[in-house]
């Protein structure tokens, strides 16, 4: 027995170090992004000394310079504003096709789990073409962009709900009257909570960080999100602004990091039924 | 019911349907179509048949980053999949704070490519400066830095996936071998795996499609230097496209066998899982 608890206290010690390896580098982004820019590169793993302490510096020429906080703004938005609207439309796209049985309805299903497997670089040129022509390329029309390209797995997911959904609730709504819309909003929409909070964490992940489908469709000289920030900073290889990039970083990921520590269960949760779909 | 509610098509299909059209259908077709032409934007089209095609195959920097590519995808399938199943087996042995365990290892799902890519680039960098190289000095350097940073992102995923596996085998199954006396290999290879299958395929899948794909993190951790030697495939179709005027039809072509390779490697794993429920 204590061989036992001799393997148990080293698998715990040997995890314990892991985690932390797992953390450091989020821990180095963070003290790096406190540092005086001409000494990130020359001793990254140092704590800032008396000498090299900026406080708040980095993140002041971020938001000066580069754009940081309406980068942070326009991000936000995207994704909320996206979330919600493919919530909204693809759970009533989801369940219209899986109750009306038609030809149609079939070839929409098939069309969606195809586009789940059609890598961007295949769309890529098109795309940003056709939102070009079609004025788009705002955060507000980069929107019904998020909508097309995420209908594929959004579709899928839900449907596999709906059809889990006993037919029997909805026919008695139906002989007590009440209309399709009135059905969706009051009966179902209400039974798929889970559904729409996994498929909204898996959507939130995706837009937030989502970096080239923003870079070719937004009209860059307006807007930014923090990934297109991020990666214009780098621009010619000498003179980068090291001490704003780490502020950046540290601004894209906190935002994901508070998300994941409020939900969590339902993350890991949400990516183990969302990997299914594999 | 179902006439009732036909006659709602506007409202409850329209609107997605209308997205998916300019998001997804119409940029499909016109990128297969593209992929036949000349052109430099989409109006001034001039079809060229397979030109475009033949173009890609003798780019040498194409069939270098597919190979490259290649090598990518199965090295990190290898150690990310063997890292993930052997961390899922240790944290379901009810140890304290799995939990605890499980939340870190899974975190850096929730960071971006391109933010990946530069958190990375410090550190690697920071160490390489000791032994006087960089990332962007070698190949072999990049390759393996790229290898680092997706076995940071991914194990995690892959983990929880094993985890959802390893809860599902029945307890009786190894309370059964050990009272036969089999030994933690035994037990490993005669019934955990084969119990797993389902999800060893699934990761094993998930993770060569993701190195095939794999963009941001190129983007931002190497852009593919030195002189395009750790450019892979996505990195060198969007190069394609906007690196050099003209060859926006190479581009295409380019992307259009890309996207032919992903989903055949989609399809054989449809097989696999397929011909495994069927036995």
């Amino acid at each position: 027995m204590s061989g036992k608890k001799i393997t148990r206290g080293v698998a715990s010690v040997f995890l314990a170090v892991l985690s932390l390896v797992y953390v450091y580098p989020l821990f180095i982004i963070l003290i790096n992004s406190f540092k005086l820019k001409t000494f990130i590169n020359l001793e990254p793993f140092k704590f800032p000394n008396e000498n090299t302490w900026v406080g708040v510096e980095n993140y002041q020429s971020g938001i000066d310079n580069y754009g940081l906080l309406s980068g942070v703004g326009w991000t936000l938005m995207i994704t909320i504003g996206s979330v919600i609207v493919i919530l909204l439309f693809c759970s009533m796209f989801a369940w219209f096709i899986t109750r009306v049985n038609s030809v149609f309805s079939k070839i929409l299903y098939i069309l969606c789990v195809f586009s789940m497997v059609v890598p961007f670089q295949m769309v890529m040129f098109t795309l940003s073409k056709t939102a070009d022509t079609l004025k788009l390329n705002t955060p507000w029309g980069i929107i019904i962009i998020y909508l097309g390209f995420g209908t594929g797995l959004a579709v899928f997911l839900f449907s596999g709900f709906v059809k889990g959904i006993p037919l029997e609730i909805e026919e008695a709504a139906t002989i007590d009257g009440c209309s399709p819309p009135v059905i969706f909003f009051r009966i179902v929409l209400p039974i798929m909570q889970p559904t729409y909070i996994s498929i909204g964490i898996l959507q939130t992940m995706w837009i937030w960080n989502d970096f080239l489908l923003p870079y070719l469709v937004l009209d860059q000289r307006r807007y930014r999100t923090i990934s297109m920030i991020i990666q214009s900073m780098r621009g010619s290889y000498g003179r980068v602004d090291m001490g704003a990039i780490m502020a950046c970083l540290v601004m894209a990921v906190i935002p994901m990091i508070v998300f994941y520590l409020c939900a969590q269960k339902h993350i890991i949760e949400g990516v183990a039924a969302g990997a299914v779909k594999g | 019911m179902n006439k009732a509610l036909k006659r709602y098509f506007p409202l409850f299909i329209l609107p997605t349907l209308a997205a998916f059209i300019i998001g997804f259908i119409a940029p499909f077709i016109m990128g297969l179509w593209l992929s036949f032409c000349e052109f430099t934007t989409v109006q001034n089209a001039t079809f060229v048949g397979f030109k475009n095609y033949a173009r890609a195959f003798s780019d040498p920097t194409f069939l270098y980053s597919l190979g490259f590519t290649a090598l990518f995808a199965v090295t990190s399938l290898v150690i990310i999949n063997i890292a993930a199943f052997a961390l899922a087996t240790v944290l379901t042995r009810k140890l304290k704070g799995t939990n605890i365990f499980r939340t870190i290892f899974f975190m850096p799902n929730l960071i971006g490519g391109i933010v990946l890519g530069y958190i990375w680039q410090l550190i690697l960098n920071g160490i390489l400066i000791n032994f006087n190289v960089a990332l962007n000095l070698s190949a072999k350097y990049g390759f393996w830095g790229l290898i680092v940073l997706t076995c940071w992102q991914q194990i995690g995923y892959m983990m929880v996936i094993y985890i959802a596996g390893l809860q599902t085998i029945p307890g009786e199954l190894n309370e059964a071998a050990d009272i036969d006396g089999a030994t933690g290999r035994q037990r490993l290879f005669s019934i955990t795996i084969p119990m797993m299958k389902p999800s060893i395929t699934i990761c094993t899948f998930l993770t060569i499609i993701n190195g095939f794909k794999l963009f941001d993190q190129n983007l931002a951790l190497t852009a593919g230097e030195p002189a395009r030697a750790t450019e892979m495939l996505a990195l060198n179709i969007f190069n394609t496209f906007y690196g050099r005027v003209g060859f926006e039809g190479v581009g295409q072509a380019k992307a259009v066998m890309f996207f032919i390779l992903v989903v055949s490697i989609g399809l054989i794993q449809l097989r696999v899982t397929r011909g495994k429920e069927a036995r």
